[in-house]
């Protein structure tokens, strides 16, 4: 057999394996797909439009050219805007506000027709049952969205496992593999992070210690920040470390 | 041998070496100045073990009073080497474990005196290939000393022992040494997981190869060797000290990456009438001793990587070996001694690469950790 025959035969046989364990699709070398954009409103008077994190809320200061900075007072200003509009549309969900030391406007107490109940039997979301506080801050999600999520979490660390132990789905040529050295992910010590690493003579994050192990031992190409498998091994190895308290630079 | 190229890590760790060999060279003044520039460099330096090895005083060479006055006949110590865990794969695809494997073989034919034998424990090849067990035969072909193989579950599971014991033999047998009954078992019997599954055979060894997939049967010395091991140690006197080799430590250590005999219990009980028994296992890949009742457990180093600690079930009295180092290739790595005492309770030396040996004493273990306690880790796992 050749040495390439056999590389092919082994991956084979790994994938083979690791398939009918995780049912997980294979990672090929791909960005992430992009990040949703806030879609801003054009400015009406020439000045430039602030969004809230929401995606939705926007406020517009006049006379704010683009490239200009505003002063403390106006950014303040701003923020306040954003979060009373934020606060008119959602007359029922309570957010903390630290700053100038008055104290918060009291809200009004939720009435049984409160909008949040209203949208909650719209989406299909459980409506709340007496004495518990408003679950959600942006919307009532359902427990379908829920599982959704944690499906599509679970699939991607799946991925993750898959990749861990098959070297050359790295780029490995000699058929050395994560899970040799660390089964289970045992010993990656993801809550370690970031930490000075001598040898790589930086504080060094998570990806940068999977890229030194892909180059070595595995002998694969490092990965970029941005590649599906970077991303899927970061999180098939934190979700082995579940539940264990973060502690950056412990060594 | 194949031509010796130099890896990755080595060509690091030499250029690494420069720069602080450069730094020693300096004034203090000079120093100051580059300090800035290569404070990594330095700060590596205090972390690097001393790549010399150091030599250790041979114990306990005289025959006791303690063994006599036990009855026993103080027979003439001896002294043998171990290499074990070389996985090696075959040699176009990876040179990293061939360096290591014949690392191994320049340090046991460098002990001087040269030990009566040399033990090797299991997974010689990690694929179970032909090819790879012929790499492995070339290369301890070179050990001055004569060597006793065992067998383990990577050498074992292509071909379920067929290229192995064509060259080797059968994998269980026994001889005796200077007044010590030595058994070599193969203790990585596992029951079929593979017809039912349909796997080739493979799929079956990479099944097998891998620690945590959960798929994998239990290793097990089995009926028909506990039987056959019964029936050997039949016409041996139990104040005879026994020296027992298994690839799986004979003792449950941790269940899910098969750090575990299935049937342990069992074979402790053929094991329990004899007053000495030591047992000297491969497979896990790190600084690891036991003591249940009469029999100290002792495991082996690797050449090809080291393995974590499990997360339970660490035998007590281990001292866990620091972390290992995964810019250098050969750290938490090496091979290393038994010296068998008059009385045939054994000393086990750790020949560390890049570190200094450590040894573990029998005393330690037959007095529960009470004597001769080894050296504690800096950097122990979490
Ligand atoms: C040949 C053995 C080997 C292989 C294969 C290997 N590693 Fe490692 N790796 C080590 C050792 C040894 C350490 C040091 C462990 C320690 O600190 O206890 C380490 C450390 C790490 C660390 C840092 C742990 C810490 O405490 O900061 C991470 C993260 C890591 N490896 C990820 C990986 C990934 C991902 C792969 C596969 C691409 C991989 N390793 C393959 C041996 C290996």
């Amino acid at each position: 057999m050749t040495r390439r025959s056999i590389a092919l035969v082994t991956a084979a046989g790994c994938a083979a394996i690791f398939a009918a364990l995780v049912h997980a699709p294979r990672l090929r070398a791909q960005p992430a797909p992009p990040l949703p954009v806030h879609q801003v409103p054009d400015s009406k008077n020439g000045g430039t439009v602030v969004m809230l994190c929401d995606g939705k809320t926007s406020v517009e200061v006049k006379d704010l050219k683009p490239g200009q900075s505003m002063t403390h007072a106006q950014a303040v200003a701003v923020t306040r805007e954003l979060m009373a509009q934020w606060q008119r549309e959602h007359p029922n969900e309570k957010w903390e506000m630290a700053q100038t030391g008055q104290p918060s406007q009291p809200l009004p107490a939720p009435s049984a027709a409160s909008g949040a109940d209203a949208a909650a039997k719209a989406t299909g979301a459980k409506p709340l049952s007496k004495g518990t506080q408003q679950g959600d801050t942006y919307a009532s999600f359902t427990d379908r969205d829920y599982k959704v999520w944690k499906d599509q979490t679970d699939n991607f660390v799946a991925e993750g496992n898959q990749l861990f132990h098959d070297g050359a789905a790295l780029g490995g040529t000699i058929g050395v593999s994560c899970d040799m050295c660390h089964p289970d992910a045992s010993n990656t010590h993801p809550e370690t992070y970031p930490k000075y690493q001598v040898q790589l003579q930086r504080v060094a994050l998570l990806r940068d210690m999977i890229d030194w192990c892909i180059e070595n031992p595995v002998k694969g190409k490092a990965l970029a920040p941005n590649d599906t498998r970077l991303r899927a091994l970061e999180a098939y190895i934190l979700a082995q470390r579940k539940g264990v308290p973060l502690d950056y630079g412990k060594h | 041998m194949a031509a010796r190229h130099k890896s990755v890590e080595t060509k690091y760790m030499e250029d690494r070496d420069a720069v602080l060999r450069g730094l020693r060279g300096l004034d203090r003044r000079t120093f100051l100045k580059v300090l800035a520039a290569t404070t990594g460099a330095v700060m590596a330096k205090s972390l690097m073990p001393p790549h010399s090895f150091q030599l250790v005083e041979v114990a306990n060479a005289a025959p006791d009073k303690t063994a006599s006055a036990a009855g026993m006949a103080g027979k003439p110590p001896f002294t043998f080497a171990y290499v074990s865990d070389t996985h090696l794969y075959q040699r176009t695809l990876n040179q990293r474990f061939v360096r290591a494997a014949v690392k191994a073989v320049d340090d046991v034919n460098a002990l001087d005196p040269q030990p009566d034998f040399v033990l090797f424990g299991g997974d010689l090849a990690q694929l179970g290939r032909r090819e790879e067990l012929d790499l492995g035969m070339q290369i301890l072909a070179e050990l001055k000393a004569p060597v006793k193989m065992m067998v383990g579950e990577h050498d074992w599971f292509y071909d379920l022992g067929d290229a192995w014991q064509e060259m080797f033999g059968p994998p269980n047998y026994s001889f005796d040494w200077k007044g010590v009954h030595v058994v070599v078992l193969m203790s990585v019997h596992e029951k079929d997981f593979w017809t039912a599954r349909k796997m080739t055979p493979a799929q079956r060894m990479r099944t097998v190869a891998g620690l945590d997939n959960g798929i994998q049967s239990r290793f097990e010395v089995g009926d028909d060797e506990r039987k056959w091991l019964s029936a050997d140690l039949a016409k041996v006197p139990h104040t005879t000290p026994l020296l027992v080799f298994s690839h799986s430590p004979l003792y449950k250590y941790y269940r899910n990456w098969n750090f575990w005999t299935d049937d342990a219990e069992q074979v402790q009980a053929i094991l329990k009438p004899y007053q000495h028994v030591t047992v000297i296992h491969g497979h896990t890949h790190q600084m690891l001793y036991n003591q249940i009742g009469n029999i100290s457990f002792y495991g082996l180093l690797s050449t090809a990587w080291p393995w974590p600690y499990a997360p339970t079930g660490l035998p007590p009295l281990t001292i866990q070996m620091n972390r290992a180092d995964p810019f250098d290739q050969f750290d938490g790595l090496g091979d290393g001694r038994i010296d068998v005492r008059a009385d045939g309770l054994a000393d086990k030396i750790y020949s560390l690469w890049d570190r200094n040996p450590v040894t573990v004493k029998a005393d330690y273990l037959v007095s529960h950790g009470k004597i001769a306690r080894p050296p504690a880790p800096q950097f122990p796992s979490y």
